[in-house]
């Protein structure tokens, strides 16, 4: 009885499957997700060539920015994975560490979107622009939202590990932040070669 | 009282058994994600002729299911995972490609 109670402390509520509830619904949520971006992608796709008076996507994508920028995140997801791999060695130090690392990763992939937009909007593409404009920031800013919660999310967990007085009881709770962390650069992934590698 | 699938689950978290994978795994998932990067984006800079938009778009599809593989762990979870965030990708692919076909986007 005690051990049961200690295991569900643990690991967090069962289905009658075995698997986690937590984890299932945060793959339900993940699909969802798909739906939210696979809106905004579509909706992108079809109003990228309605610039009107405005500056075309060729005008206004700095391609070597944003790559090093695709780049930061794509590392994030290494430092994420890390972090998962030391949570379920009950490694407390590594994990805080990674996911510090993780946290300032994206941080820095934000930082550098607020700079991208503010170029944007510098060289004449506001939201009300033209259609392009709306979509376009509608879709990466949809997708800054993401990066900046999943932030917040990290910073939040390094500081419950850091008051925890029991090491390795936040594995499972690591590897949910972590799928999250991941589906956001996986999106990026597609948002990437769709907006600004293929031409309008 | 704990099921045997609960200690499948959760019995072992001192190695990468559950997962499959070891730290130097994840990081030669990581150069290889690296340098499938740096060949999307030579694209931008060299002329790949007619082959531009499938490799773009071959590369984009390999660099998301490797994430969502291995970094994700799909491929090693229980499929019960792999059912549910595929549904919901293979329906938003569905729903929105009908949707882009209605604006003649593939064929204008």
């Amino acid at each position: 009885m005690a051990d049961a109670a200690v295991h569900h402390a643990e690991h967090g509520h069962h289905s009658s499957t075995g698997l986690s509830n937590n984890k299932l619904g945060m793959w339900l949520f993940l699909g969802s997700e798909c739906l939210l971006f696979g809106g905004l992608i579509s909706t992108y796709m079809i109003y990228r060539g309605r610039v009107g008076e405005g500056p075309r996507p060729g005008n206004v994508f700095d391609i070597p920015f944003t790559s090093v920028s695709s780049f930061v995140l794509l590392m994030s997801s290494l430092t994420m994975v890390l972090a998962v791999a030391a949570a379920q060695q009950r490694d407390d130090r590594g994990t805080t560490l990674w996911l510090t690392v993780t946290g300032l990763l994206g941080a820095t992939f934000v930082g550098g979107q607020v700079y991208e937009f503010t170029a944007m909007y510098n060289e004449g593409l506001g939201y009300t622009t033209s259609l392009f404009g709306s979509a376009f920031y509608t879709l990466t800013g949809f997708h800054g939202v993401h990066v900046t919660v999943g932030v917040i999310m990290l910073l939040s967990l390094v500081a419950i590990i850091k008051r925890s007085n029991v090491p390795g009881d936040k594995a499972e709770v690591v590897e949910l932040v972590g799928l999250y962390w991941h589906f956001v650069d996986v999106v990026w992934i597609i948002i990437f070669t769709l907006v600004y590698l293929i031409p309008t | 009282m704990t099921t045997t699938a609960e200690h499948t689950d959760h019995g072992t978290h001192d190695d990468h058994a559950e997962h499959g994978m070891s730290i130097m795994g994840y990081v030669k998932v990581a150069l290889i994600l690296a340098a499938l990067t740096a060949l999307e984006v030579a694209t931008y800079f060299v002329d790949f002729g007619p082959f531009f938009m499938p490799v773009l778009l071959v590369l984009m599809c390999v660099k998301f299911f490797i994430v969502v593989s291995y970094f994700m762990h799909l491929k090693f979870d229980n499929k019960i995972f792999s059912f549910m965030f595929y549904s919901g990708l293979f329906l938003a692919v569905g729903v929105y490609a009908a949707f882009l076909a209605t604006f003649k986007f593939f064929t204008a």
